[in-house]
This record gives structure tokens, sequence and C-alpha cells, in this order.
């Protein structure tokens, strides 16, 4: 029985991996970027909602509706100034642009907002739990969280595969060039879909808002959960990413199971088996191979 | 130009290494090392604290610009192997070692547990490998820490330094601090005035053309990572006897990475002199900004973003290539009456600096 | 330049003085030509004579070193390449280039963004390629050599462009199947819209073009209508077997 529990927690974590991992295969997908401060623009998505978000008199709660079309835009403006301009270059300076960036970032949040932990009040559900059986409970939250991680990545889905737009922004990660003799201004499409990596990233800041605590280093450790499932999962799948980050959530509860310390290794180890064995992870292509 | 237009070279064409004449340089080197030997009985005690956190920057920003400006691997995971060194260092001094002593051993630990880590990390590329660089770390780190023996998450103190005197210690720890850097320094140079400098160097240009010209780019690029794991172990090993409580968190600290990154990036990727300059200009902002909490490595980083994007030559970089003046100068001068190009040194060049004209279809792209 | 073949129409296309870099290396050398409704203009020359270059830069991927490229009478040298796209200005890649992850139909619609008013939309390229209709869910990928060039181009039609430049039409074809494509050639072209193409096989090239262009090394060594041009001056503007010393005279005069 206790590995089922072992078994639910893990996939009712791999839907809050799979958020913020999307944004982070979106944007290495399409652009061919690694966003280190991945991470950490969910923190501040999170820092966003406790801090500004009330100033709107809304409840925390419901701060996403702020927050997710405000960074949706901020995606938008970034990539077309910043990241333009260091994948101009070439993707090591975008990668140590990343890295620079997440580095002030946090270090900004520390200045203005001290180390002191935050985290965002929904009240009285952060407690509420489904008790399924006599060993199995499912938090709502973690429920909800799942939940509305399916819809999200069912809703990237359909954008990428019915709309024009996602048609192109699939033709960019394909061929870059042949998307542009086609007519496609790529520059716009790599806006587009850096708008909804950090519209997705937002949600699941603010998801990991209500979860666990906001800390200005927090972005450090959930960038790496967010990469490792992608790893695992495969570039380029967003189904992928989910069963991904199911299967890292589970492989995390697994080395809780034996001791509270075991939890971040037991990921990072079952992430370098995968690095191993198959790096283009379960249903990717094979982008990462030397 | 048709072949026809060619005339034979009539003047001899001559190569050096140098353009500053040996002599100054030589000279300047001498006078600088017997300073810094006699610092601590020179200056005062809290600049010879300084200096021993400058040179323990100085051998992490070298090994790392080894690693990215040279060799174009590109480590956010450094940190793993000062953890690594430090750790090591630890050890021996649990069994009973002095902890002096224990550096060399440290170094050459971590060189070793390299070795194997290399097999995994070059299935990757680019991005990937950067970030499983810091996975690696991450992990090494986690793993220190569920050993109880080294103190677990709670730090542990290093033994055998209790019965020095506390201005011998601190003179002992500068000196072992400057000593390694000099040691780094000097061999990295060594290094790549070598053989080993010139494959890199044709790596970086042309990997494919490398290796059909007989270039064993791998396992190049494995010694490479090898050495920047000892000389980040070495430098481990002297930031535990220099902080002697060691923690996890300090000691496989990512602020780490940041440092040698941005130190390597603002004072020049792929120059010798450049990550020293850049650590010389970390320490200024850190000291000037001393009482403004986290802003020093807010602006540090800033101007590291900004290098990158505008001048990823970095300073020296841009000195260097402006002014043609180099003081540890690893590439050649071709010089002669009918040389194509004007008489310049032929820069280690690096792909990414070099913007040349319509080759890609970003670039080409007009504004 | 006494051609007697050009058409009367406007010019859509203009090049002159394109000179073309790599680098130091020196891919296209002075070469100006133009193009009118309604023509065919086919680049000959061995491989490495700057064909694809050429296309390449006045599509936009590339920059020219100096030279202009004026389409319907406007400099476009400043323009990105999605605009001159926009503009009419088509380009099928060499080797097809088509998106792997996207199926055939999805592919022509990519092309099919943005498209500038004209005869050739969804319906009008599958009446053109009767095959495609029934395989319109198919993964390119799946899809035959000749198969898939069809494709590139049905793609660059639904754009409606006005110049339309394919680089490679026969690369790795079966002649048959490179027939078949050329086959489609005088619809295009009777809408009006001018051509460029850059293709290997000469006698395919003189076959369908109004013009020839050949290249050698980057320069122009031989402009004319295939009815001017006898297979022996080919021949040497293509190989360069000039007997004299200096560079060869960069037209064949009838």
């Amino acid at each position: 029985m206790i590995w089922v529990n072992v078994i639910v927690s893990g996939v009712l974590l791999g839907g809050f991996y799979a958020l913020f991992a999307c944004g982070l295969s979106l944007m290495f997908g399409v652009m061919k970027i690694i966003n280190l401060a991945h991470g950490d623009m969910a923190v501040v998505a999170g820092y966003t909602a406790v801090f500004l978000v009330p100033k709107f008199h809304l409840p925390e709660v419901w701060s996403f509706l702020i927050v997710v079309p405000v960074f949706a835009l901020l995606g938008y403006v970034v990539q077309r100034t910043l990241f333009q301009k260091s994948i101009e270059r070439d993707p090591f300076t975008t990668l140590l642009v990343t890295f620079g960036l997440s580095v002030v970032i946090e270090n900004l949040l520390l200045e203005i907002y001290t180390a002191n932990a935050q985290s965002i009040n929904i009240g009285s559900l952060i407690a509420k739990s489904w008790q399924v059986n006599q060993t199995i409970y499912v938090s709502y939250l973690s429920l909800t969280v799942l939940i509305v991680s399916v819809v999200v990545l069912g809703a990237l889905q359909l954008f990428l595969s019915r709309t024009s737009t996602g048609r192109q922004i699939r033709a960019v990660s394909d061929d870059r060039e042949a998307a542009m003799l086609c007519g496609t201004n790529y520059r716009h499409i790599f806006g587009i879909a850096s708008s909804l990596a950090f519209a997705t990233v937002a949600l699941a800041g603010i998801a990991y808002g209500m979860y666990s605590q906001l800390d200005p280093t927090a972005g450090g450790v959930n960038l790496l959960f967010a990469f490792e499932t992608v790893v695992i999962g495969g570039i380029g799948s967003l189904w992928g990413t989910l069963v991904g980050g199911m299967l890292l959530g589970i492989a995390q509860q697994f080395g809780a199971h034996f001791n509270a310390q075991y939890q971040l290794l037991a990921g990072n180890i079952l992430f370098l088996i995968v690095l191993a064995i198959r790096p283009q992870g379960l249903f990717g292509k094979k982008v990462a191979m030397s | 130009m048709s072949v026809e237009d060619l005339t034979p070279v009539e003047q001899a064409i001559t190569v050096k290494r140098n353009q500053i004449p040996v002599a100054y340089t030589l000279s300047g080197a001498i006078a600088l090392v017997v300073f810094f030997t006699w610092a601590p009985w020179i200056l005062p005690a809290s600049w010879v604290t300084i200096l021993m956190n400058f040179f323990i920057l100085v051998i992490m920003a070298t090994m790392w610009n080894l690693l990215a400006g040279y060799a174009g691997m590109v480590s956010i995971g450094q940190q793993g192997f000062i953890g690594l060194g430090a750790y090591a260092t630890l050890y021996f001094a649990i069994k009973g070692m002095d902890p002096f002593v224990a550096i060399p051993l440290a170094t050459v630990i971590c060189a070793v547990i390299a070795f194997p880590v290399t097999y995994l990390l070059f299935r990757l590329r680019g991005g990937y490998f950067s970030v499983a660089t810091w996975v690696v770390a991450d992990s090494a780190m986690l793993i220190i820490g569920s050993i109880a023996f080294f103190g677990g998450g709670t730090g542990h103190y290093l033994p055998g330094l209790t019965n020095i005197s506390y201005k011998t210690l601190n003179h002992d720890i500068y000196l072992a601090a400057w000593f390694v850097a000099l040691f780094v320094v000097v061999a990295t140079y060594i290094l790549l005035r070598s053989r080993l400098g010139l494959v890199l160097s044709s790596v970086r240009d042309n990997e494919v053309a490398s290796r059909s010209s007989g270039a064993k780019v791998t396992s190049t690029r494995r010694t490479i990572f090898i050495i920047a794991a000892a000389g980040c172990g070495a430098a481990g090993a002297v930031l535990a006897i220099s902080q002697p409580f060691l923690q996890i968190g300090n000691e496989f600290n990512l602020q780490w990475a940041a440092e040698m990154l941005f130190a390597s990036m603002i004072g020049g990727l792929g120059t010798i002199e450049g990550p020293i300059l850049g650590c010389v200009i970390f320490f200024v902002l850190q000291q000037t900004l001393q009482n403004f909490g986290a802003w020093y490595l807010i602006i540090f980083g800033a101007l590291a973003v900004g290098v990158a994007i505008w001048q990823p030559r970095g300073i020296w970089g841009f000195v260097r290539d402006t002014f043609h003046i180099e003081v540890l100068p690893v590439g050649f001068r071709v010089s002669g009456a009918d040389v194509v190009d004007s008489p310049r040194d032929v820069p280690i060049a690096w792909r990414g600096l070099r913007r040349t004209k319509g080759t890609s279809p970003v670039d080409a792209d007009a504004p | 330049m006494s051609d007697s073949a050009r058409s009367s129409g406007p010019d859509l296309l203009a090049v002159s003085s394109l000179t073309i870099h790599h680098g130091q290396l020196c891919a296209v050398d002075d070469v100006s030509f133009t193009l009118g409704v309604g023509e065919v203009l086919a680049i000959i020359g061995a491989n490495g004579a700057g064909k694809s270059t050429l296309l390449r830069t006045i599509a936009g991927l590339h920059t020219q070193t100096s030279g202009t490229i004026t389409f319907e009478g406007e400099e476009i040298s400043t323009l990105r390449t999605f605009r001159r796209v926009r503009r009419g200005i088509s380009l099928v890649p060499e080797g097809r280039r088509l998106f792997p992850s996207l199926t055939l139909e999805e592919n022509i619609q990519v092309g099919a963004q943005q498209p500038a008013p004209g005869p050739f939309d969804m319906d009008a390229v599958y009446a053109l390629f009767t095959w495609m209709p029934e395989r319109r869910r198919q993964k390119v990928g799946q899809l035959s050599g000749g198969e898939q060039q069809a494709v590139a181009i049905a793609r660059a039609l639904v754009a409606n462009p006005k110049v339309l430049m394919i680089d490679e039409v026969s690369l790795g074809l079966a002649p048959i199947v490179i027939e078949r494509i050329y086959e489609f050639l005088p619809t295009i072209v009777a809408e009006g819209i001018g051509v460029l193409l850059v293709e290997q096989d000469v006698s395919q090239a003189l076959a369908v073009a109004t013009r020839v262009h050949c290249l050698l090394e980057g320069r122009t060594s031989l402009v004319g209508a295939p009815n001017e041009v006898t297979p022996a001056d080919i021949e040497s503007a293509y190989f360069g077997t000039a007997t004299s010393p200096s560079p060869p005279s960069p037209e064949v005069a009838t």
C-alpha cells in the first residue's frame, strides 16, 4: 500500500513539474534556448502574486488572473529584446545571459524582499484533502494543480496543432530558415513562444507559492526539476513532459520514502540514468546527442 | 584575384610569439612574484585576507576560462569540484593529516573523480552539457550532505589547525592560496603554448577540420576537463582551510560558478590575463559596495550580461585586439612583407566573437 | 545587352552588380540580370559557381557585399526575408527543406499564412498536383524525392508570388520525375509569375528557359536565349575553357 502512495504522490507532483517544464521545453524546442532563469521567473511570479496583486484588492488565490497575462507580455518583450540579441551571437551567449539574469534576479529579490520565505495565502484550501481510502490521501491543491496542468498542456497542444501561429511555431522549430522563406517573421514567433513559456511558468510559480514557500533562491531547485522533467520526458513532446514529470515525482517520492534526504538525489539519479541510456528522453527526438 | 596575380614571396616571413620583448615581461613577472610572496609581511592583515580570497577566485576563474574559453565547454558545475576538494581535505584532516599537505591529495582525488564523469557528460552538447554539469555538482552536494561523517546538514570544523598561531595560520593560508594560484596560472600558460593549446584553438575554430587533421578532439577535451576539475579541487582545498567551518551550502554554492563565470566573461574569455582582470574588478566592486548587501553581485552579473551581448571578448579581449598587446601571449605572430593580412597575431578566435558578413540566416536578416 | 528573346513585360526583378562574399571568399562577383513577367531565367554553372548563394541573397537569407536588388522598381536589400516573401518573392530552397514534423497539408499551409491575392490557393494547388489531396495527412518524410519537390513548390506557390525562385530543381531526382516537375512550369508562367531557376541539368534548363545565365566561379560567363547559344558556347562558359589568359568576356554575341 505504501507503494501506491508513492505512486499517487508522484503522479500528482508530476502535474506540477510538467507545468514548470513545458515552458522550458517550448523555449528550447523553438529557439534552442535553455533559459537558466526559468525557475527564477516562476519565483518572481510568486512574489508578484504575494506583494503586488493584493494592491488590486484581489484575494491571492486569484492572483494568476493578473500575473499570467502580465508575464505573457513580459515574455514577449524580453524575448524580442534581450534574448533575441543573445541568440544572434550564439547559443553560448544565451546560456551566459540567462545564467547572469538568474543570479541578478535572485540577488535583487534578496535585496528587496530579504531572505524570508513567503507563501501565497489560499486560505483553508491548503489543508483540505480527499481521503481515498485508509492510506491514500489526495490533497485538493495537488489535484487542482494536476488538472490545471493537464488542461494547460492540452490547450497548448491544440494551439500548436490547429492554429496558423501554432503551425508556424512548429515550422520554425523544424527549420527556421525554411520558415522564413515561407513568410514567417521568426522573431515574432519566438516572441509568442517565449510569451507562452513565461505564462506557463508564472502559473507554475504561483502553484509553487501555494504548495510550498517562496524564497529568493527557490528558482534554482525548480529549474533543476523542470530541466530533469524535460530530459526524462523528451524534448519536443508536451505529453512527454507530463510523463517525465510524473516519473520524476515518483522517483523522488520513492527516495523520500527511504530517507527524506534522498528525495532530490533520487530525482537526480533518475535524470543521470536517462541521460546515460537515452539522452533524447522517452518521447523525444535526438537533439542533445553529441 | 587569380592564381597568376600572386608573386613569389621575396622577403622572409617571420613567426614570433611575443610582442613585448621577453626581458620586460620576465622582469615584471619576477617583481610580481617577489611582491606577492612577501605580502604578508608588507601589507596589513585585511589586505592579505582580500588577496587570499582573490587568489582563490583567480584559480577558479582561470580553470573556468580554460574549460569555456579554450575548450568550448560551458560548465556551471565546477562548484561540485570545489566542494569535493574541500571535503576531501576535511576527510584527510579528520584522519590526522596536516590540511596543507592534503591540498595536493584533494586535487588528485578531484581529477580521479572527474575522469568517469566525462564519460557521462560528453554524451551531451551545448546547454544540455551545461545543465548536466550542474546536476552532477548538485548530486555531489547531496551525497556529501547525506554522510554524517562530513557533518551532514549542519557542518564540520576542519581539524588540524588549532595548534598554529593565528598570525602564522593567516600567513600560511595566504601563501598556500598564492602559490597554488601562481602554479595554476603558469601551468595554464605553459599548457596553452604547447601542442595541446594549438589543438584547442583549432578545435574551437573548426572542429570537423580539426578532427580530420588528426587532432584527438575528445581526449583533449577530456584532459582539459580533468585539469579544470583538479584546479577547482585545489581551490576548494585552500578554501576549506581559509574558512575552516565547512558546510555543504557554502562549499558547493552555485555562487562560485557565478563568480568564476562573470569574472572570466568580464575580464575576457579566451585570454589568460582576462580572468585575472575580471577577478580584480570583482574584488574592487565587492570591497566598494560591501555595505550594500548583494548589490555588488547584482552589478557584476548585469555587467557580465552586458559584456556577453555587446562585447563578448571582454575587457582584456578588447584591449588586446585594439592595441595589439599581450602580456601572456599564447598565439603566434606572423609578419613579413607579402603576408596578405597586416602583421598581427593570429588570435585565438572564438566562434561567437567573430561576426563574419552574411554567413548565418540570423545575421543576414537586415536589421 | 542585345537580347532578342526578352519579354516585353516590365521587369519584376532587377539585380545590378551584385557581389556576395562568404567570409573572405568571393562567391558572386559583379553579376547583373533582370527578370520580367512570365519569363523563365535559368542560372546554370558548375558546383560552387555561386548559384545558390545568389538566390539566397535575393531571398534575404544572405547579405550582399555590394550591388542592388530591385523588385518592382523598389530596392529591397534592407528588407528582411519574410517581408520580401510578403512582397512577392518566394524561394524554393535547395534540398526542399520541408518541415519534417508537419504533414503534407500543413507544410503547404505554412506557405499560405499571408497569401497575396492570386490564382493559387489550396484548391488550385491540389488541382495542379492531383495526387496530393488523398495524401494530405501524411508526414512528408514518407514522400518520395519528386513528391517532396512538388510539395516544396506548392508551398511557395500558395503565397501567390510574383517571382518564384527554385534552387536545384532536379537535384537527386530521376529523369522521369524531373520531367513531371517541369510539366507544371507552363501553368505557373501563364499566370505571369517570373521564374528564376537554378538547374544542374543544362539540357533541361535550355528546354524550359526563355533565357539562360551562366556563372563561372561567381562571375557571369554567358547570357542568352536558348536558341541564341551553341553547345560549344555553353561548354566553354560552364567549364571556363577559354583559350585566352584574360577573364572570359561576359557575353557572347550571336
